[in-house]
């Protein structure tokens, strides 16, 4: 059998406002050294997936593994070198430099009270330079168009060096150039033992990057697997709730939608 | 360069131990502080327990404003907002009126309603039912300062205008005319242990500045660390303005002067606060006791010199920044 780094087994959540279930009896396994995209519509559910599995929202039910123990049982730093996230937008109304705000992704590997060292300070600058944007690390993050700032804060992500990485539509606000330097950079990444979680409303570039899929939809999975299986014209037909036709050109799966 | 803000620090309070009014306004010669057993007594027994209070004042203040703005992620928010400073005043204008004005009783008044009007504003955002937890505070904080504010006008209204409303006028000015080192002595453990809590948890706030997933997500306890910050500087706010009364602006403007000169990294910008809100509080108080025969409130000094050079600070595009 292949084997899991990161597991959901028969998960229920319900927001503490809401009636309803956000989701109801959620299974989901990832392999290590995959790189899964989560698409479904708003309000599928894709964000709380991410936050459940941070260990930031508990599921009202069911157990979430990583490597093989439940989640509750790491220490919240351990979680912190485990796993990185990158919000979907995240801003700050303070004048954070570049390279301050990327050492903050530090925080799991320094003890408890401690100021960012040498080593820290090393770490985040080759991430900032790893986006590219090393250029601007003394810029302060407010002045930032919102493609750069989405840029900074997978470097911080990546400062922390992490074993998952969870991304919520990291290529929200990014332009065409600034996304192939993203999928580059987050298949480097892969190829250095990375596992890789994100969500997105764009199928061609979660076609581009993802060995693994998972459809979503109203908190359950509609359809999952390695991501050439999942991709069809029914599969993302049915998702969407519109007529969509995928088509191979020079290798590449591109996805028409009715317009 | 911080190194450079406590040596004028320390300038600051030896200057300020020789500046004074006695025996000519002016500066004590060292000789006559040798000789005059009355100079002694002035400058060790209230020049020193005075500028020290001062220096605890506006290091509070202005840590707790800092501390406050990153829990809050909003730059416009002071240490005397959720309640604190409304509830304060109102507990000394009603010890004021209705318990006679000793003034250990409105000290202990106003700290004690300074602590009720957080309170009341914590209670309040967990029953409101929209919003985030930083907006529903906020929201509870701005409705039970209105409250007590309103109850402070009624209680000026009652107060006997000869005597009882210009005693609450002047603790609503804010000054520290009458500190002893009973009292320096009294609000020092209370303020050391709160300003230790924010200095040394500073790179964590930081990340308290961020949304709540992401603190999270790098090893942060969101909710618990926040309590215990806000706790802190809200317990160092009481302390302080029951000696001083209400010393306005110091605990909004001197974080964002901090953040001019060294940065918004917390690492640098809450010792920088610490620094600058003493050395700042310091100066206005040499002031109010100098400038005049009479004393000038210390309140009306902040909120005059502080605004004056925040707007300078914010019209000067740049300021070369060193670390």
């Amino acid at each position: 059998m292949e084997s899991v780094l990161l597991s959901f087994e028969n998960i229920r959540y319900i927001y503490p406002t809401a009636k309803a279930a956000v989701m109801e009896n959620f299974d989901l396994q990832i392999a290590p050294g995959t790189i899964t995209a989560i698409l479904g519509p708003n309000g599928a559910g894709k964000t709380t997936l991410l936050h459940l599995a941070l260990g930031w929202l508990r599921p009202a039910d069911g157990v979430i593994k990583l490597n093989g123990k439940p989640l509750n049982s790491f220490s919240r730093r351990e979680l912190g070198q485990w796993m990185g996230l990158v919000p979907q937008n995240e801003n700050t109304p303070f004048e954070f430099s570049l390279l301050e705000f990327v050492l903050l992704g530090r925080t799991p590997y320094m003890a408890p009270l401690a100021m960012p060292g040498a080593t820290d300070i090393e770490i985040s600058r080759q991430k900032l330079s790893e986006v590219g944007m090393s250029a601007l690390s003394e810029r302060s993050v407010p002045s930032l168009s919102g493609g750069e700032r989405q840029l900074v804060l997978v470097a911080r992500a990546l400062a922390q060096q992490p074993k998952i990485l969870l991304l919520d539509e990291p290529t929200s606000h990014l332009d065409l150039s600034n996304k192939s330097k993203l999928v580059q950079v987050l298949r480097k990444l892969q190829s250095q033992g990375v596992t890789i979680v994100f969500t997105t409303h764009e199928p061609d570039v979660a076609s581009a990057l993802a060995t693994h899929m998972v459809l979503m939809r109203e908190g359950k999975v509609l359809k999952s697997g390695v991501a050439a299986e999942v991709m069809t014209d029914a599969a993302l037909s049915e998702l969407y709730d519109m007529s969509i036709l995928v088509k191979e050109v020079e290798g590449k799966r591109i996805v028409l939608w009715d317009h | 360069m911080l190194f450079w803000l406590v040596v004028l620090l320390l300038v600051t309070i030896v200057f300020s131990m020789f500046l004074g009014r006695y025996p000519d306004p002016g500066l004590i010669s060292i000789k006559r502080l040798a000789t005059d057993p009355l100079a002694q007594k002035l400058v060790f027994n209230l020049r020193v327990p005075r500028i020290l209070t001062a220096l605890l004042l506006g290091a509070s203040l202005a840590a707790a404003g800092g501390v406050f703005q990153m829990i809050f992620a909003n730059p416009l928010v002071e240490p005397g907002f959720l309640g604190v400073s409304q509830g304060a005043a109102f507990g000394a204008a009603f010890c004021i009126i209705f318990l006679g004005g000793a003034a250990w009783v409105v000290q202990a008044s106003a700290a004690f309603f300074g602590c009720l009007g957080l309170a009341l504003s914590y209670l309040l955002a967990r029953r409101v039912r929209y919003g985030g937890w930083v907006l529903r505070l906020i929201l509870a904080g701005i409705a039970v300062s209105a409250l007590f504010s309103a109850g402070l006008g009624i209680l000026k209204y009652l107060a006997d205008p000869l005597s009882q409303l210009q005693e609450i006028t002047f603790w609503l000015l804010g000054g520290l005319w009458s500190i002893t080192w009973k009292q320096f002595l009294t609000i020092l453990p209370v303020v050391a242990v709160s300003l230790f809590i924010m200095w040394r948890m500073r790179w964590r706030l930081n990340l308290l500045s961020l949304s709540d997933e992401t603190a999270f997500s790098l090893g942060v306890a969101p909710g618990r660390e926040r309590t215990l910050l806000l706790l802190a500087g809200v317990a160092a706010t009481s302390a302080v303005i029951s000696v001083s009364g209400m010393v306005g602006w110091v605990g909004l403007i001197m974080p964002h002067i901090a953040r001019r000169l060294f940065g918004a990294d917390s690492q640098y910008m809450i010792p920088a606060s610490i620094l600058i809100g003493g050395i700042f509080t310091i100066l206005c108080d040499d002031l109010g006791r100098t400038l005049m025969a009479g004393e000038i409130p210390l309140g009306i000094l902040t909120s005059l010199i502080g605004a004056a050079v925040f707007a300078y600070l914010m019209i000067r595009q740049k300021i070369p920044t060193q670390r």
